[in-house]
């Protein structure tokens, strides 16, 4: 077994060009309990350790760049929070501090678990995935980078750089079902990202289906019912915030399993998205 | 894992020191090289998958599962282990820091498998944040278990050492 610390991205394509086979271990949250347990025994391992440009972020204009090897501490602790409060909420809820302070969205989009907290978050954001191998770069929305339960279009060879999003511009909130307040693989999980300058609704989800899901019929019911006023968005009929709601649970694919039961994740969807809409025009 | 892959040698600089790792496979973690290479058996082993903090570490002054850290690739990097965390500040003629023994006063010790790494939790969270509120305090250390004191001595022990770092 050989373990590589490159400290440049250029570094880490030509040592995944050399040996695709490798594993890319970033905070090794869910890699190192793979290898733990031996359901995964790496020849080799290219570790980012050192590879500090995939740890930086910038805001530039009204995009954020989020390097794929940005913690979540940072995300929750840093300008990134105000620029995206949907990331920031969803992040504080990963895990415990010893798991915030070194997984990163990086790898919780490559693994692409369903219940990865990040990927309903980025879904609603329209996220832009930048993804680097030695033949170049190329882009890849988060909706189509996960394609199924923990498979990617990702070549073996291929590092995700970072993720690209707008700043926000409007209320975003993320709420997230599971039997405790920390340390907990979501049940179900809502994202909504509320766009004020283009008077937009969207609205994604977490375990409730293999990939990442857009709620599109609920979305443009709740973007043509809401007021839409230069300091807030208000809901004159209550009932529009149920109907918002059930909507959004049609539109989920739940199953049953050790984790919950699909009718139940259907109740919570329904609850979260309400929620949501309701924080999102109250606050 | 082939008998002709585990015969390898690299460093690591542990609590202060440089530390050589022989005959290791490189696919273990900081935690098995910490307890079975190193002597050092503080650093507790419960669950190997991140769930109950037992083996928390810093890197680089950072709180980690040395269970989710791979040690190779750990190399470079400063970690502190319960055994060392005194090395840094105080302690009282027992060697123990405040936490350690206001852990000891409040009775936040029972078994004592979860303590070494809420010792390093607490010193991480206090360091950072001398006056956390309760509510901070559930959030920073919600990744150990402790099957035993039901947490409420392990608060009142944080609680300890607040009221004493202020006076
Ligand atoms: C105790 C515990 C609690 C957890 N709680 C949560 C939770 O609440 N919510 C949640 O969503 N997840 C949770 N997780 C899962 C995990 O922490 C996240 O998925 C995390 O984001 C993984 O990031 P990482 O950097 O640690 O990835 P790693 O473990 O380093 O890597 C994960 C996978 O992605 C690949 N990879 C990593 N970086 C890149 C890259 N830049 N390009 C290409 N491939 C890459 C690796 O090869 C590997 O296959 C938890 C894990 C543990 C151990």
């Amino acid at each position: 077994m050989t373990v590589s610390m490159p400290s440049s991205v250029d570094e880490t394509l030509r040592l995944l060009s050399d040996d695709p086979a490798a594993t890319i271990l970033a905070g090794g949250t869910d890699a190192m309990v793979e290898i733990n347990y031996e359901h995964r025994r790496p020849a080799s391992v290219v570790s980012l350790r050192r590879v500090n440009e995939l740890a930086t972020w910038s805001i530039d204009g009204g995009t954020v760049r989020l390097g794929a090897t940005v913690p979540y501490v940072e995300i929750m602790n840093s300008e990134l929070a105000a620029a995206s409060p949907g990331l920031a909420q969803a992040s504080r809820t990963v895990g415990s501090s010893q798991i915030r302070n070194t997984g990163t969205v990086g790898g919780n989009l490559a693994t692409g678990s369903p219940a990865g907290d990040t990927i309903p978050v980025l879904a609603a954001l329209d996220a832009i995935v930048e993804i680097a191998s030695v033949r170049g770069i190329r882009e890849v929305a988060v909706v189509d980078l996960i394609v199924g339960v923990k498979r990617t279009v990702l070549e073996p060879d291929e590092l995700i750089v970072a993720i690209r999003f707008p700043v926000a511009s409007g209320p975003q909130e993320f709420l997230k079902i599971g039997p405790r307040n920390a340390m907990v693989i979501s049940v179900a999980s809502c994202a909504l990202v509320i766009n004020q300058a283009e008077r937009s609704v969207a609205c994604a989800l977490g375990s409730v289906s293999p990939a990442p899901l857009r709620c599109g019929d609920a979305e443009e019911f709740a973007a043509a019912n809401i007021d839409w006023t230069s300091d807030g968005i208000r809901i004159t009929d209550p009932r529009t915030l149920e109907t918002f709601g059930s909507m959004v649970a049609d539109a989920a694919s739940p199953i049953d399993d050790h984790r919950s039961t699909a009718a139940y994740r259907k109740h919570g969807i329904a609850v979260m998205a309400r929620r949501a809409l309701t924080r999102a025009t109250t606050s | 894992m082939t008998s002709t892959d585990t015969g390898h040698t690299y460093r690591l600089n542990v609590n202060g020191s440089d530390r050589v790792v022989d005959g290791s496979w490189l696919g273990e973690s900081l935690l098995y090289v910490l307890r079975e290479r190193l002597g050092l058996p503080g650093t507790k082993n419960a669950c190997e998958q991140g769930e109950c903090g037992a083996c928390s570490v810093l890197i680089d002054g950072v709180l980690v599962c040395s269970c989710l850290e791979l040690a190779a690739a750990a190399v470079g990097t400063d970690i502190v282990t319960v055994e060392g965390i005194g090395n840094a500040g105080p302690t009282d003629g027992n060697g123990l820091t405040d936490v350690q023994r206001a852990f000891v006063t409040e009775g936040a010790v029972q078994c004592g498998f979860c303590t070494p790494g809420l010792i390093v939790a607490v010193h991480d969270l206090l360091d950072d944040n001398p006056e956390p509120s309760r509510s901070e305090t559930h959030e920073a250390l919600a990744g150990h278990l402790c099957r035993c004191t039901g947490y409420g001595r392990i608060e009142a022990a944080v609680e300890h050492v607040i009221e004493i770092r202020r006076d």
